[in-house]
């Protein structure tokens, strides 16, 4: 019992240090303007100072800002569609063959993987300008995915090892090409990595803001997280705080939205009873 | 259905390693063809060789009128059932052995009524909807089972299947294969390293040891006319036992005595030489349980019995006995070839149950000396085998072939 007690206040604190700012922030959303720059303290709006809906509608209805989210949805998704399907044949050809230079592809992943983003960011700047991809979709898909990949791969290449390779044998003698076998055994095996690994893309694509603020000049292709440092309403000396607030839950949103979406594909030891074990 | 012969097959590994060396099996249309022998003997790699997993590096690999040396596995038309089962967890039991099926691009309804059946002849019919993880040890076994059974392959090829099972689970599924393969008259190739499994399941049995192959027989012929000493030891449970023995004229010394042998046996082998004798313990017989006319046939000699274990039909005695350095050596090789233990010299006696020798006693045994068999030392050659019944063996056939092989495995053992 006091077991459960402890247990029980441990949670409590995890809880609140984890979530607090995200409740805060959703608190702000919903208090109005003048609210906040007259100080409202309390978590519930104070009276008069409720808001509504109303700074989630004034956001929506921004077109900027509609712009952003199209932006962040589409670059995110397609770089993470990409990166995920190239990981995979790459993971598989690192799981399943001996070739030369097998260790330079994974040594060479794993340092693009550390590289400092910022330092990257002037070159790409001159590169994109020069190529003419500044200020696009493909300028910003390119940099998340060679970001993206080395994780996947490891991440993917490490699940392709645990499945039995009498598992693709099998599936030949059955009568399957190497392509079936792959297609219809090895995938769906390794199915909790493609979406752990579409996860982890999708995150660092979503969450990026370097690369969304200094490969962009305009609406075009500028990711959320940038336009909502751009998001400065009428009066430049008065950051709009509830607008920023309600903005960034909706940002919010599509990540928690995809978490668990994924999270049931995500089902631990979908390989047990392929072979005696 | 098929026949699959094997001419001359080579495999060498990347680093030289010679896996199978310059072996030919002829498996018949329709016959139970056992690859057996101790573990790293290359039956496992023959059978991959088979099926087309691994690659030929040298010989002819003909299914049918085809030579398939070249073609991948799914080209080959043979189902394959997997040691540790291979089923794809993924999928449902109906769905693992439709597999195949689908991929040949079979419609729904011959689909359906071809699983339905091969899941009646393995009684899975309650299990077609749970998937593989759901299942006991046995119950994948019939899945794996199911899977080959359901298309019309060639020939089965079975990789230890039984390993995994317990020993009672084992012995149901043995017969349970041996019923499916008399039924379907399927040409079956079974690799294993379990000699009960291989006596009571194969028409014929290929033994091999470090790839090559040592002889190729019925089990019977097998047990009554093994080639050498290696083939002697593998078959047989308890193992046969080997003494050291000197023949002159008829009569054979052993360690605990002189026994006759049979003038034909004897005219055999060479005189006042030191050979190794082998004997199995069934052909020993506690004296006073022998019929007056059987004991004619054989001779007796009386010795201190160390441990007996009463088994109720019968008994096993152990006789330990001082063996000669040169013969002790050979016997030594042996059992490290056997993947054994290096035993203590002792005899191993099968004794009636009605026999009343305890452990400690002074006890008269009876032994069959027509059924000895006398092996040389350097060679392990049986020497008194009666080739007529002894089926193939390769080292009769091409001495010079068989020993060149022979020689590569024993220098690639030696590195």
């Amino acid at each position: 019992m006091k077991q459960k007690i402890g247990l029980g206040i441990g949670l409590a604190a995890v809880l609140t240090w984890c979530l607090l700012p995200v409740v805060w922030i959703i608190s702000l959303s919903f208090k109005s303007q003048e609210a906040i720059t007259n100080g409202s303290l309390g978590f519930l709006p104070a009276e008069g100072g409720r808001a509504g809906w109303a700074n989630y509608a004034d956001v929506l209805q921004d077109e900027q800002f509609r712009r952003a989210i199209l932006n962040s949805i589409g670059i995110s998704l397609i770089a993470t569609t990409l990166s995920v399907i190239l990981a995979t044949l790459a993971a598989y050809a690192i799981a399943r063959l001996e070739f030369k230079g097998k260790k330079f592809v994974l040594t060479t992943a794993l340092v693009i993987a550390m590289f400092p983003v910022v330092s990257l960011v002037g070159p790409l700047f001159d590169m994109w300008r020069t190529i003419g991809i500044y200020d696009t979709w493909l300028g910003l898909i390119i940099p998340y995915m060679s970001f993206t990949l080395p994780l996947a791969i490891w991440t993917l290449s490490a699940f392709f090892r645990e499945i039995p390779w009498e598992m693709e044998q099998a599936a030949q003698v059955d009568g399957a090409t190497s392509w079936q076998a792959f297609r219809k055994v090895i995938v769906p095996l390794a199915a909790p990595g493609v979406f752990t690994a579409a996860i982890l893309t999708f995150f660092f694509a979503w969450n990026d803001f370097v690369f969304g603020i200094s490969l962009t000049s305009t609406e075009s292709a500028r990711p959320i997280p940038a336009a909502l440092s751009f998001f400065v309403g009428p009066d430049p000396f008065s950051r709009p705080a509830s607008l920023l607030a309600a903005g960034a839950v909706v940002a919010t949103l599509p990540i928690v939205a995809i978490v668990l979406l994924f999270q049931r594909k995500i089902v631990a030891g979908l390989t047990s009873g392929a072979v005696k074990g | 259905m098929a026949a699959i012969t094997m001419k001359n097959i080579v495999k060498k590994y990347g680093d030289g390693f010679p896996a199978v060396n310059d072996v030919s099996i002829d498996v018949q249309d329709g016959e139970f063809m056992i690859l057996v022998g101790p573990s790293g003997c290359g039956k496992s790699t023959l059978l991959r060789m088979i099926v087309g997993l691994e690659d030929i590096t040298d010989g002819d690999m003909v299914i049918g009128e085809r030579r398939v040396n070249d073609l991948a596995p799914r080209e080959r038309n043979l189902a394959m059932v997997f040691q540790n089962y291979a089923l794809y967890p993924h999928l449902t039991v109906f769905e693992n052995i439709a597999f195949p099926l689908r991929l040949a691009g079979a419609s729904n309804e011959e689909v359906d009524q071809k699983v339905r059946e091969a899941s009646k002849t393995l009684e899975l019919d309650e299990h077609l909807e749970r998937k593989p993880g759901n299942l006991s040890g046995g119950q994948r076994q019939r899945v794996a089972m199911g899977r080959a059974i359901v298309r019309d392959a060639d020939a089965f090829l079975f990789d230890e299947p039984l390993s995994n099972l317990d020993a009672k689970l084992r012995g149901q599924m043995r017969t349970e294969i041996s019923r499916l393969q008399k039924r379907l008259g399927i040409t079956t190739v079974y690799v294993t390293h379990d000699q009960t499994e291989a006596m009571t399941l194969g028409d014929r049995v290929a033994v091999l040891k470090r790839g090559v192959l040592q002889q190729l027989a019925s089990p019977r012929e097998l047990y009554t006319n093994p080639a050498n000493l290696f083939v002697a030891g593998f078959i047989g449970s308890p193992p046969m036992n080997f003494l050291p023995a000197t023949v002159t004229g008829t009569s054979v010394e052993l360690p605990f005595g002189t026994v006759r042998l049979p003038q034909e046996k004897a005219s055999l082998v060479p005189e006042g030489k030191l050979l190794i004798a082998g004997i199995r313990p069934e052909h020993f017989e506690d004296a006073s349980v022998v019929d007056e006319s059987k004991r004619e046939r054989g001779s007796t000699f009386t010795t201190k019995v160390d441990v007996v274990e009463w088994l109720g039909n019968e008994a096993y005695a152990y006789i330990p006995f001082e063996a000669d350095d040169a013969v002790r050596e050979q016997l030594t090789q042996l059992e490290r070839d056997l993947d054994g233990d290096t035993m203590r010299s002792q005899l191993v006696v099968s004794l009636d149950g009605a026999s009343r020798i305890a452990e400690g006693d002074e006890a008269e045994i009876w032994v069959d000396a027509r059924q000895m068999h006398l092996f040389d030392p350097e060679s392990g050659d049986n020497l008194t085998i009666d080739l007529e019944r002894a089926g193939r063996v390769p080292a009769k056939e091409d001495p010079e072939a068989a020993a060149a092989a022979e020689h590569v495995a024993e220098d690639a053992a030696a590195h």
